[in-house]
């Protein structure tokens, strides 16, 4: 715990999850022929090179047709296959959204969907290629699993978990480099970690903000105020307990988030307090069509920073 | 599980004559109204369409065991339009995957027998489908993994007419010509109706044997209501390619008065229509 806070201060080596997540799933394929992959025209942006030189027949590419690919991966998955499905997150979601709910979900059927790039990780492309709705949409459909994992660590052991979980899942694998924030082990789908200890303010952050969450900590703590940083792998179910104990320990709470203000990680940790135990919030995250600019521009844009966290964070304590 | 497969062979030996499954399907349309009836809804119009069809493949078609609904081997059969769900659950009952008593839920408060199909609430159910568009996607991947897993099952799907006019089926017909999926038949219930109009004054669907083919697909043209003529293009063997069966139908077939008529796509007959139909579809 303090080698993460104490290296989230130094310049630290960043990482691209899509690495983590290939290698990953690699390995995984290795060893259970249930596992294939399917995607739209996006093997080199799914890092899947090396899966479809080792398994051609695995990789299901069924071009440029979204809503094909996930219905396509519901059959697989009647077939008694493991898919995962590896597309930019902001077409996956946007264009499938029906197919995920309908041929995934609610058919209970256990593919993993692979959101790919998310957030503003296409940072010049645009919002059409920005994915910040990605949270609502998902969080609002049953018995889909919403994973997030922070760093390359975390990657590989959602993926791991997500392997055997047998159910609908969708995970974030980010693009964006962030340092290392966890430590390998087994993925706790059930709990959101503590990552630093706090008593005035809790920061709840999730995906690429977890660093900057840690970052945030230390600034505030060198103006005598005490952060706690959680650490959001597992969007949905939520753990309330970790939540509601921050909520009554801390009576302040920040969410941060790579992803739109309506209806992500700021709104889930909203309907929980609200019922439970309310204190000040501040929601943290993207409001509207980004301008145009790379990842960590727009990020700093929105006050998606160290700063911006610590700035909201020092607001509710003051 | 070759114990299995053989007994499910086994207990799929029926009479496949035409005049026998004529007669199971003349009990599937009659049930199919007594359960519109009772339940005040329903789609009785793609019903009474689909009802030919359902009933060859799963009397005389589909290698299924209503004992093990999720026999690994099994054919798949998938409902694309499954607002037809009704027609589906009589046929179902009717081959043993649960008790035709269940049938008077139909729509119930708390009914597994939704009004569109639920795998995970009825056995012999293959895939939750009601938004169009979604079956032939979910059968190319089921046709891709028995092809991947080395297995012999079959997929089958039923796609209303009116859907093709969703852009996910020629999505997935391309991905299914491209790949030449043999074990994937698409069978399209060709009754020129949807639900608002004809089809082809709404968003013209001809010339669809064309459409098909040039997506790289076998297409046969068949009578939808003839049984023999239904056995022999399910059964046909395939040769590279998927296969398109073109199904011409009859929405609201076997009641004169509902038959061919665009109001009685989920139209509910009141209490003398529902006599004067089963009238029709007795003895």
């Amino acid at each position: 715990m303090t080698t993460a806070v104490a290296s989230a201060v130094q310049p630290a080596p960043v990482f691209d999850c899509r690495q983590a997540f290939a290698e990953t799933l690699l390995a995984l394929a290795a060893d259970n022929p249930r596992i294939v992959a399917v995607c739209n025209d996006s093997v080199g942006s799914s890092n899947l090179g090396a899966f479809a030189k080792a398994y051609p027949d695995r990789l299901i590419n069924v071009g440029i047709a979204e809503q094909c690919m996930v219905g396509t991966a519901a059959g697989l998955a009647n077939g008694g296959f493991i898919p995962f499905v590896c597309a930019a997150s902001p077409f996956l979601t946007g264009r499938a959204l029906e197919q995920i709910k309908a041929d995934v979900a609610y058919n209970d059927y256990p593919v993993v969907l692979c959101g790919m790039s998310p957030g503003m990780a296409y940072g010049e492309l645009g919002p059409t290629h920005h994915s910040i709705e990605d949270f609502a949409w998902t969080r609002a459909i049953a018995d889909l699993t919403v994973l997030v994992p922070a760093d390359p660590a975390q990657t590989r052991a959602a993926v791991r978990w997500a392997a055997e979980a047998n159910r609908p899942i969708f995970v974030r694998v980010g693009r964006f480099k962030v340092p290392a924030v966890t430590e390998d082990g087994p993925f706790e789908p059930d709990r959101i970690a503590e990552l630093a200890p706090g008593s005035d303010v809790t920061i709840v952050a999730t995906g690429t903000m977890v660093s900057r969450a840690l970052e945030a900590h230390a600034l505030l703590a060198a103006e005598g105020i005490s952060a706690r940083v959680l650490n959001v792998s597992t969007l949905k179910p939520l753990d309330a307990e970790t939540l509601v104990r921050a909520a009554h320990e801390t009576g302040r709470i920040v969410t941060a988030e790579e992803a739109s203000v309506h209806g992500g990680l700021g709104g889930a940790v909203a309907e929980i307090l609200s019922q439970t135990h309310p204190v000040p919030m501040r929601i943290l995250g993207v409001p509207e069509f980004a301008p145009t600019g790379n990842t960590a521009f727009l990020l700093d844009h929105f006050g998606l920073n160290a700063a911006g966290i610590a700035a909201a964070a020092r607001a509710l304590v003051d | 599980m070759q114990a299995r497969a053989l007994a499910g062979l086994a207990e799929a030996e029926f009479d496949r004559s035409p005049a026998a499954l004529g007669e199971i399907a003349r009990q599937v349309r009659r049930s199919v109204i007594a359960m519109i009836d009772k339940a005040g809804m329903g789609h009785v119009g793609g019903d009474l369409s689909v009802t030919d069809i359902l009933t060859v493949l799963y009397f005389g078609v589909l290698r299924v065991d209503p004992s093990v609904p999720d026999w690994p081997d099994r054919d798949r059969f998938i409902l694309s339009k499954g607002h037809c769900v009704g027609a589906l659950y009589s046929v179902l009952a009717q081959r043993g995957f649960f008790d035709e008593a269940l049938l008077a839920d139909f729509l119930a408060p708390l009914s597994p027998l939704n009004g569109h199909p639920n795998r995970r609430k009825v056995p012999g159910v293959e895939a939750n489908t009601g938004p169009l568009g979604h079956g032939l996607p979910i059968a190319v991947g089921s046709a891709i993994a028995a092809q991947l897993s080395g297995r012999a099952w079959r997929t089958f799907v039923v796609l209303g007419d009116g859907e093709l006019q969703e852009g996910s089926n020629w999505e997935a017909a391309m991905c299914a010509g491209h790949r030449g999926l043999e074990g994937l038949t698409a069978i399209v219930d060709r009754n020129r109706l949807q639900q608002g109009a004809r089809t082809e004054e709404t968003n013209r669907l001809e010339p669809l044997a064309d459409k098909f083919a040039a997506f790289g697909w076998d297409v046969l043209e068949v009578d939808g209501h003839d049984m023999a003529a239904l056995m022999g293009v399910f059964g046909a063997a395939g040769a590279g390619r998927p296969r398109c069966v073109i199904a011409h139908t009859s929405k609201g077939r076997g009641v004169s008065f509902m038959e061919d008529r665009v109001e009685w796509h989920h139209k509910v007959p009141n209490a003398d229509e529902v006599a004067a139909a089963l009238k029709e579809l007795s003895v």
